[in-house]
């Protein structure tokens, strides 16, 4: 799916949601957005005010940026490693994990505890395998370990795709908590329901495209609906900025 | 009713521990069969291969001697096997680095060259190591070749290259026409550690490259990197890794390892170039990092077993004519069950009635 | 003009393995599964074929048990791979390595034999023609089957309903699977086609091409015709000319060795390895807009039960 002339913009202390049939593009908007996929203009996306388009996802992190894919075996996580090693897959470049080179396995250790306790994480050990936890505990410890580096920005593809009700409650409260900091919050999510109780507008994403965001309290079902279908999107010109 | 393959919720790690040694055991179960077929009283053919060369002191450094280059190729193949790139040419890296480093010592043959020559021999082969290991790397990285078939086909070259100096431009003269060099001397060779014996400072590198690579793997974000890129791919673009990178740095840093080993054998145990200077070390490692499952301090036990076997079966050739390739079937076989036994640390086995696996369903 | 004749009939005896083997193994990766260990099947197939020549006295029973050495060792091949999902690279370099010792072991005791090598045929008056006659006339059979073998392969890729299973077994394991087709089996039908290609490949040096068997003869045509189905993007019509294209570069620098062209010998010697080297570096290279390898070449497949 090519993106087309998407363009949004995200304050400190909102939720942004992006509904859509999945497949319309959210999946390579997130790439863009992390930094999976680079792209040649540094305004293509702006963090905290600065151009980061041709950052690698590292240098996103740096400035102040998380990231929470959809997939939580094998894109979030690695199902083989421990929990630890999990925490420093994203913790590495800006939490004190690493020092000249080398790892502080008490901070890796600290960051899992930390998110055990937070986040309310069932496990059978200290340090078990990420394949080890049930979908709904791994969840809340990918959602937890980037919430716990006091993101400023949060990107979120799918928080409760497949998470049991009590999980998912967890996951929702977590997302409000973090912009009630202050953090801006983008949630990708096929749920409409979890996109109405969470966040504060609502855009739609259709073949690539993005509608006007609504306020969630303005966006009805009928509405959202037809822009799902792909009815009535106004497309913007620019093509930049996303920032907190 | 049906045998079939299960994932495991978590790696059984009593069954990472005893793998090797399930493998071992059934390797010499095989063994023995083959020694009976082959008319050899199996038990005198163990105890040659595997009790005798233990039980004196000049096998026992002869092992250590055989083992040094198997674990240093070992361990910089199992960086480039945990970061998923397939370095399958240590043998070519291997001669290329013994090449570099004689030709030092073929220049400066005769000359008062002091104490510098040695250790210029060792860098300058393993750079050479590591630059003939990047020609597949970047290879791989730039164009997309497969490492695997192009780091095996510098193999071949290697050898001819190596094959082309001993009996042309490097032969000695007074050498009575055979393809070598003339001896090194001695400021250009690994100084033994005993006098008399075998054992030489090569065995103490070995020893310092375990050591390190165990820090890497185990205490740097770097190691973690090489880790993370082989193990899930796409979670380590995810964690900001750049897998090329890995894929240029494990090929140099093996490349450079198998080359010092070339030449810590030439300038130690051989004592001049010549062909044939590698009974397969470079193919021989690729067992010893399996067996030592990817962990430094597994391939430098495995690579000590390995060694005992090349001392066993020459001792079982001379003792009792066993072939010398029952070595090479044995490293084989061994291999195999290795690869079997580590299949169970993710896996595991079930008994399947067909009609009853309809109403599990799937989920 | 004699020497054109002789060149093209050495071109054609110096490619049939590679073409041999590297049909067998095509057909095994377009299922998806990727047997590095040609080069071990290949050279147990020289040992076990030399051997069955010798003790029969038949090219054609050779030409069987290479045959039946290779097929075994791919069954080993299949049994890891695909049995217990172990690595298929791994795999596939111990499978080598085993073939590499077991053939020893097994060639030993024919070391410095020899046969007396696979008939050509002649059809008098048709061979006998001047330039033209030898080439498509006068060949030995191995010849023919390679040209046979991979016609029946590209007809059955392309085809037949099976070969279109296979090659879907090869894109997509999952689908595949869902569809209901027993993909562990078929893979390991495939593995073993190309296992008795290897062998019959590894046998056709010892049988036709020189008339004894030394250890290690394959010499790395086993690499080198996984390094041609890499050539062919994984087509029949390509990997013949591959092949032959191949087998004319070892002809041709062993002329030159003859001709003494003032280069060591050793440099026209690599030249083969050399240029598969080249040769995987400009094809990649072309290729940058998206592999035409089957999707699934190389991953491990455990149904979901």
């Amino acid at each position: 799916m090519r993106l087309d002339h998407i363009s949004f913009e995200l304050k400190g202390g909102e939720i942004l949601g992006i509904a859509g049939v999945a497949g319309n593009g959210q999946d390579e908007m997130f790439a863009a957005l992390s930094g999976e996929r680079l792209s040649k203009d540094p305004g293509t996306v702006v963090i905290e005010g600065i151009a980061a388009g041709h950052l690698s996802i590292t240098g996103r992190r740096k400035l102040g940026a998380a990231f929470v894919p959809e997939e939580r075996l094998g894109h979030g996580t690695a199902p083989r490693m421990k929990l630890s090693e999990n925490a420093l897959l994203t913790g590495h470049a800006a939490s004190g994990m690493v020092r000249h080179g080398f790892i502080d396995t008490a901070a890796t250790l600290e960051t899992v505890d930390k998110a055990t306790e937070t986040f309310d994480v069932r496990k059978a050990k200290r340090d078990p395998e990420a394949a080890s936890l049930s979908g709904g505990n791994l969840q809340k410890f990918i959602v937890g370990r980037e919430i716990l580096r006091n993101p400023a920005v949060l990107v979120v593809n799918q928080p409760t795709w497949g998470v049991d009700a009590g999980a998912a409650a967890v996951i929702r409260q977590a997302l409000l908590d973090l912009a009630a900091a202050g953090a801006a919050v983008l949630v990708t999510s096929q749920d409409l329901d979890e996109l109405v109780e969470i966040t504060d507008r609502i855009a739609v994403m259709f073949h690539g495209r993005l509608s006007v965001p609504l306020p969630t309290r303005e966006a009805t079902r009928e509405k959202l609906g037809l822009l799902m279908g792909g009815s009535s999107l106004e497309p913007k010109e620019a093509a930049h900025a996303a920032g907190a | 009713m049906q045998l079939v393959l299960e994932k495991r919720a978590e790696r059984s790690n009593t069954i990472a521990l005893i793998s090797p040694l399930i493998a071992i055991g059934l390797t010499i179960v095989t063994m023995v069969i083959l020694f009976a077929i082959l008319g050899k009283n199996p038990l005198l053919a163990l105890d040659a291969y595997f009790i005798a060369p233990l039980t004196d002191g000049y096998s026992l450094q002869e092992i250590a001697v055989k083992a040094t280059p198997l674990v240093m190729i070992a361990i910089g193949l199992s960086l480039c096997y945990l970061a998923n790139a397939w370095n399958i040419g240590a043998e070519g890296q291997f001669l290329i680095g013994a090449v570099a480093g004689s030709w030092i010592a073929v220049k400066t043959q005769g000359t008062d060259a002091g104490a510098w020559v040695l250790p210029a021999m060792l860098l300058l082969a393993a750079a050479a190591g590591a630059l003939y290991a990047l020609i597949p790397a970047i290879c791989k990285v730039r164009f997309g070749a497969s490492e695997i078939l192009t780091s095996l086909m510098l193999v071949y070259v290697a050898d001819l290259f190596l094959d082309y100096l001993v009996r042309g431009p490097w032969r000695d003269p007074h050498g009575f026409n055979f393809p070598t060099t003339a001896e090194f001397d001695p400021v250009a060779t690994v100084p033994l550690l005993i006098d008399g014996g075998r054992l030489h400072l090569g065995s103490i590198i070995a020893l310092l490259v375990v050591a390190a690579a165990a820090i890497l793997l185990g205490r740097t974000i770097k190691g973690f990197e090489i880790r993370m890129v082989g193990a899930a791919p796409r979670a380590a673009r995810f964690g900001g890794f750049n897998a090329n990178q890995l894929v240029i740095l494990t090929f140099a840093v093996s490349g450079a390892l198998a080359g010092l080993a070339g030449i810590i054998e030439v300038a130690g145990p051989v004592g001049h170039l010549q062909p044939g200077i590698s009974p397969g070390y470079g193919f021989t490692a690729i067992i010893v990092a399996f067996l030592g499952r990817l962990n430094p301090i597994g391939i430098l036990i495995a690579g000590l077993f390995l060694a005992l076997t090349f001392i066993g079966g020459e001792q079982a050739q001379i003792a009792m004519k066993i072939p010398l390739d029952v070595t090479k079937v044995f490293q084989g076989i061994l291999l195999f069950y290795v690869l079997a036994c580590d299949s169970l640390i993710l896996y595991r086995f079930r008994l399947v009635f067909p009609n009853r696996q309809v109403a599990r369903g799937t989920g | 003009m004699e020497l054109v004749e002789a060149i093209i009939l050495s071109v054609l005896a110096a490619s049939t393995p590679l073409l041999i083997a590297a049909t067998g193994e095509l057909v095994t990766e377009r299922s998806g599964v990727l047997n590095l260990g040609v080069e071990g099947m290949m050279i147990m197939g020289a040992a076990c074929g030399f051997a069955g020549a010798w003790l029969t006295g038949s090219i054609l029973i050779g030409a069987l048990c290479g045959i039946a050495a290779g097929t075994l060792m791919s069954l080993v091949f299949a049994l890891m791979a695909l049995g217990l999902a172990v690595n298929q690279v791994a795999t596939g370099l111990a499978l080598t390595i085993l073939g590499i010792g077991l053939s020893g072991l097994i060639g030993a005791g024919f070391v410095g034999e020899r046969i007396t090598p696979a008939a050509h045929l002649y059809i008098p008056g048709l061979t006998d023609i001047p330039l033209i006659g030898h080439v498509p006339f006068g060949e030995d059979a191995f010849v023919y089957l390679s040209l046979a073998l991979i016609v029946g392969v590209w007809w059955f890729l392309y085809r037949t309903r099976p070969g279109l299973i296979l090659r879907a077994c090869g894109d997509n394991h999952v689908s595949a699977h869902a569809l209901g087709y027993p993909v562990l089996r078929i893979r390991t039908l495939a593995a073993m086609f190309g296992g008795a290609c290897a062998g019959l490949a590894g046998a056709y040096l010892p049988l036709a091409y020189t008339p004894f068997f030394i250890p290690g003869m394959t010499a790395g045509r086993g690499w080198i015709a996984l390094a041609l189905v890499v050539f062919s993007s994984w087509r029949p019509g390509r990997l013949v000319v591959g092949a032959y294209l191949f087998g004319a570069v070892t002809i041709l620098q062993l002329h030159a060795q003859g001709w003494g062209v003032g280069i060591p010998s050793q440099f026209m010697s690599a030249l083969p390895y050399l240029a598969t080297v080249i040769v995987l570096v400009l094809l990649s290279r072309a290729r940058t807009g998206g592999s035409t390898a089957p999707a699934a070449l190389g991953t491990v497949f455990v149904p979901d039960r």
